[in-house]
Parts: structure tokens; C-alpha cells; sequence
């Protein structure tokens, strides 16, 4: 379990989002909702670690993340990025073995052990076939599910993705969605994600983090739609939110 | 599989090319008068052809290969470490450090210091100067990278360092003797012949301890090749692992620089090779991979360069762009 307690993130002396208390529970798909520059990346970047909180804490099982070693960490929290790296010549096994490092020796040998994780993460994210292929001659969907794979093999209770579904196509991206809710549900991981792909996310998340400059609202999807947060965060000139039907509606004139 | 086969082919191209390297050179020795030298005999009839063997041909022989494995080495760690393919010790200026150190001794001193009651002349001397260029370009690309986390600043950087110390160059020859001219000119041809058998103990702890410190570092740079972030999330400590890395690639280039001149295009060309045939990324295949291809290639070139019966040498700078240019084209014809 993750907390967030009074966590204020932003840059140097530049606050982005204050006093932020909240938590993710495993088994839960949680999705991070807002605005373009609201402050999104900024809390992501914060709770992966690589952007040193501003005040408050983040709370893993019951320790201070910035107590604990990189290499302690790598354990426990693993990351999917908006940028897909560009290595030539890697196989998908090697990429999605990549993950292993936190467990591998000095020289980072895969042992047996190690080979049977990254085939079940394959597995799990539905890349197995796609093994032997050079990892730069995929498309899209299929990098950003090795790299899920990869997370996978990881075997971190915490996964967090910066925006899974950008630059996906529509089926790539409910199918993205769809795996992530049931390695939440199947694995009991906790899977925190930013998105702009609303109604996706009012679909198939179990939670929601809307946020606002000042503010993040928290609540799953059918309370947030009754209390009429929904609306007040998708309705603007020409779109309307319609609580019954948890879809919005667009406006032709 | 593949890779272990071609990793054996390569060790035994090594072993061959090294035996090669002995056989044959600019005077013509017997093959069996040869292996006679090497198992301890003398030729009564040619007591020079020992001297030959022992002093010029074997140190040239391993000055040759720990030439090409460093330099193969520095190729492969900085192209992983600033995600570039077409990234080199010769691109990042660090062997420009080296040539401005040599050339204000060469030019500017005239080959000797006095300092106090001693006098440091000669060959020590230019590899001091190499040393002390090479780190002081080093010292500030860390400084740099600290300051500047874009790696493309940072190539930039190595690039603005490359004209300056040109500059610099240009004006020592202006100002210098011809003598001091010409000696800088030939060394900077580059030269495996270099190393005599009293330097090449420290030539071989150098390159060595640079050698040693690479393989130590595969796994950070298997992690590197996702980009920095990807690498902090798998537990590696990218800041001390950039700066290794640099101190790694500054302690090869120096010594290799120093030792045999500017040997230009290696460098960068070996792991562009060593990837296409070896179709990985590891480091842990592409390292040992690139150090041996790199060790290969040096024999080789020494060997075509004293091949020629004639006596005189060519220098080695005039093959290796021969090999490294086609390599630089493929790549950058490749991504476009």
C-alpha cells in the first residue's frame, strides 16, 4: 500500500500541486485524471521517486520512500514511462528480461528462476509469441505491452504508468485498460495511471483521482458521477456529462 | 548460440592475427627462425633478428590489440551512455584534450621541462602531457554533466572542445620550430610501433585497469541503454554509474592516445560492427564482443600496414577511416 501524507509536489521553490493526502490499495485500478500541465506528470515523477517531494511524505508499508535505497525501491515500485525506449538489436525476451535486474547477480545473468518469470510475465501481457522479435520492429501497442511485460517481471506490488494508452489506437487502448484492471484485480497490485482517455477510464478504473491546481478528488466512479464531480470536471462549452449513462455527450452546434 | 560461435571465431581470429603479428614485419624473418626466437633460441647468424622479435615486434604486437580493445571499449560505453550512435572518445573531445596536451609539449616546450634539478624529456613527458589533457577534458565534461543533464549539450560541449583545442593547435605549429612540427605531424598519424618493451608494463597496467572497470560496469549499462529514468527504476545508480563511465572512457582514451597517437574512427566504428553481428545490445555479449572485434582489427591494420616488404611503415591512421567511414555512412543512412 501507498500513502500519500500532506505530499506537496513541484520544482524547486514552484509549487504544482499542494498538500496532497491520499492512498492506493492493492487490487485496485486507480486512474489519474486532470487537465493538461494541472500537475499530472509532476505527482508521477514524485511517486516514482525521481522528483524529490516538496513537503510531506510518501508512505510504502509503513516506510518513508526517501529512507529507502534505490536498489530497495526497485523492489517495490515499478514504472512504466511515456517515452518508449529506442534500443536497437533487443529482443522482446531481453527487454522484458531487463526487468530482472533488481534480482540478478553482479553480472546480470537471467537464472532459471528468473527465465520462468519473464515467460510468465510474457504470458500475462500477452506478448509470448512476439519473443524472439527485435523489440524496435513493433508497433506501438506492442512496445508499450512489452514494457508492461517488463514491469511484470519486475514483480513490484506497485505499478506506475504515465499515460499507458497515449499514442495507442482505439482497440490498443481498451485492450491496454482491460489488461491493467485484471493484472490489478488477478494480482492484487496496486496500478495508479494517468490518462486523458476519460471515458475509458470512468469504465474500467475502480478508482479516480481527478485533479485540480489546488485539489485532487478522490472517489470511485459512480459515487464521483452521483455527487456530480463528473460533471463539474468534464462539463465546458459544448460537452455534457450524463450521470446515468457515465458517458458525456457532445454538442453538434 | 550464434553469438557463442561468433565470439569463438572471434578469439581464434585473435590468437591468428597475434601469431601473425609476429611472423611477419617489415624485414623478412624465417617462420621457423621466428618460433625459435619465441621459444627462448638465438640464430647464430642473425643476433639482431632476437632484438627484433623480442623488442620491436612483440611490443607492437600487444600495443596493437589493448589499442583496439580500448578504444572499442570507449566506443561501445559512450554511445550506450549518451544514447548515440554516433558518439566516440573523439566526438566527446576527449582525445582533443589528449593532442592539445601533446602538442604544447611537442610545440611549445620543444620535448623538454626543467623542473628544479630534474629534467623530464622525451616520451614520459608526452604521455604526461596526453594524461593531463585527456583528464582535464574529462574533469569538465563532469562538471558539465552535472550542470548540463541534456546529453546533446553534452556532445555539443565535446564538439565546441574539439575546434577550440584545434584552434589552440593550429596556432602552436604556427609558432613552433619544424622539427617540433614534424614530430607532432607523426604522431599524430598514429603509431602501434610506439611502446618499447620498458613501457609496456605500464601501457598494459593502464589499459588493463580501464579494460577491468568496463566489464565491472555491464550491468548499469544494460540498464542505461532505457534511458536514464527505466535505469534508476531498476535500482541503478545512474549519477555514479554516468560518472564511472566518463573516468572509465577518460583513463583508456588518455592512455591509448598518449601511447599511439590519435587512432581516429576505431572507437566509434567496432560496436557498430560488433552489434550487426552479434544482433544484441547486452553488454554482456556486445562488450566482449566489441573488445575482441576492436583487438582484431588493430592486428589487422597493423599487419597491412608493415605488410608491405618495402621497410617503411604506413601510418595507421591512413586505414582506419578506410574501415570506420563505410560504418559511419551505414549508420546514418540506416536511421534515415
Amino acid at each position: 500500500m501507498l500513502e500519500l501524507r500532506h505530499l506537496t509536489t513541484g520544482y524547486g521553490n514552484r509549487v504544482v500541486t499542494p498538500d496532497i493526502n491520499a492512498s492506493l490499495v492493492p487490487g485496485e485500478l486507480t486512474s489519474l485524471l486532470g487537465p493538461n500541465g494541472v500537475g499530472k506528470s509532476t505527482l508521477l515523477r514524485t511517486l516514482c521517486t525521481f522528483l524529490p517531494p516538496l513537503r510531506g511524505d510518501i508512505i510504502l508499508d509503513g516506510k518513508v520512500v526517501s529512507s529507502l535505497s534505490i536498489a530497495q525501491l526497485s523492489k517495490f515500485i515499478g514504472v512504466v514511462l511515456t517515452e518508449r525506449p529506442d534500443v536497437p538489436n533487443l529482443t522482446v525476451r531481453d527487454m522484458v528480461g531487463m526487468g530482472r535486474s533488481p534480482y540478478t547477480g553482479f553480472w546480470g545473468r537471467l537464472n532459471k528462476i528468473d527465465e520462468q518469470y519473464v515467460t510468465d510475465a510474457m504470458q500475462q501481457s500477452g506478448i509470448l509469441a512476439l519473443e524472439r522479435r527485435m523489440f524496435s520492429t513493433l508497433s506501438d501497442g506492442e512496445r508499450q505491452k512489452v514494457m508492461i511485460a517488463k514491469v511484470l517481471a519486475q514483480q513490484t506490488p506497485i505499478i506506475l504508468l504515465d499515460e499507458p494508452t497515449a499514442f495507442l489506437d482505439f482497440p490498443s487502448k481498451v485492450e491496454m485498460m482491460r489488461l491493467l484492471r485484471r493484472l490489478a484485480h488477478e494480482m492484487q497490485k496496486v496500478i495508479f495511471l494517468s490518462t486523458h482517455d476519460v471515458e475509458m477510464a470512468l469504465q474500467l478504473s475502480d478508482r479516480l483521482w481527478i485533479m485540480y491546481p489546488t485539489e485532487v478528488i478522490i472517489g470511485k466512479p459512480a459515487e464521483l458521477s452521483s455527487s456530480g464531480e463528473l460533471s463539474r470536471f468534464i462539463h465546458s462549452d459544448g460537452i455534457r456529462f450524463d450521470p446515468v449513462l457515465m458517458s458525456y455527450k457532445i454538442d453538434k452546434r | 548460440m550464434r553469438q557463442s560461435i561468433i565470439i569463438s571465431l572471434l578469439i581464434v581470429a585473435m590468437l591468428f592475427l597475434a601469431v601473425c603479428n609476429l611472423l611477419w614485419g617489415s624485414l623478412d624473418i624465417p617462420v621457423t627462425d621466428v618460433v625459435q626466437i619465441l621459444l627462448g633460441g638465438q640464430i647464430e647468424e642473425h643476433p639482431q633478428w632476437t632484438y627484433i622479435i623480442r623488442e620491436s615486434r612483440f611490443p607492437q604486437m600487444i600495443t596493437a590489440l589493448l589499442c583496439g580493445m580500448s578504444l572499442s571499449t570507449c566506443g561501445l560505453m559512450l554511445q550506450t551512455l549518451f544514447r548515440n550512435p554516433l558518439a566516440g572518445p573523439s566526438i566527446l573531445g576527449i582525445d582533443a584534450g589528449s593532442n592539445l596536451g601533446v602538442a604544447l609539449v611537442m610545440l611549445l616546450l620543444g620535448g623538454t621541462v626543467t623542473l628544479g634539478s630534474l629534467s623530464v624529456s622525451g616520451y614520459l613527458l608526452v604521455i604526461a602531457a596526453a594524461m593531463l589533457g585527456a583528464l582535464c577534458i574529462m574533469l569538465l565534461l563532469l562538471l558539465l554533466s552535472s550542470l548540463l543533464r541534456n546529453q546533446i549539450m553534452l556532445l555539443i560541449t565535446g564538439v565546441i572542445i574539439s575546434y577550440v583545442t584545434g584552434s589552440i593547435i593550429s596556432l602552436l605549429n604556427y609558432s613552433a620550430t619544424e622539427e617540433g612540427v614534424h614530430n607532432y605531424i607523426v604522431w599524430g598519424m598514429g603509431n602501434f610501433s610506439g611502446v618499447s618493451l620498458e613501457r609496456l608494463p605500464l601501457y598494459c597496467i593502464l589499459i588493463m585497469l580501464g579494460l577491468f572497470s568496463a566489464i565491472l560496469l555491464m550491468k548499469p549499462l544494460d540498464a542505461i541503454l532505457l534511458g536514464e529514468r527505466y535505469a534508476a527504476n531498476l535500482g541503478i545508480n545512474v549519477y555514479r554509474t554516468r560518472n564511472l563511465l566518463l573516468l572509465c572512457t577518460g583513463l583508456l582514451t588518455a592512455t591509448t592516445t598518449a601511447f599511439c597517437g590519435p587512432i581516429s574512427f576505431l572507437g566509434l566504428a567496432v560496436p557498430h560492427i560488433a552489434r550487426m553481428t552479434l544482433h544484441t545490445s547486452l553488454h554482456r555479449i556486445l562488450l566482449p564482443g566489441s573488445m575482441l572485434m576492436g583487438g582484431c582489427l588493430t592486428l589487422l591494420c597493423n599487419l597491412l600496414c608493415t605488410m608491405p616488404n618495402s621497410g617503411s611503415i604506413i601510418p595507421v591512421n591512413v586505414l582506419t577511416p578506410l574501415i570506420g567511414a563505410p560504418v559511419i555512412l551505414y549508420v546514418i543512412l540506416k536511421k534515415h
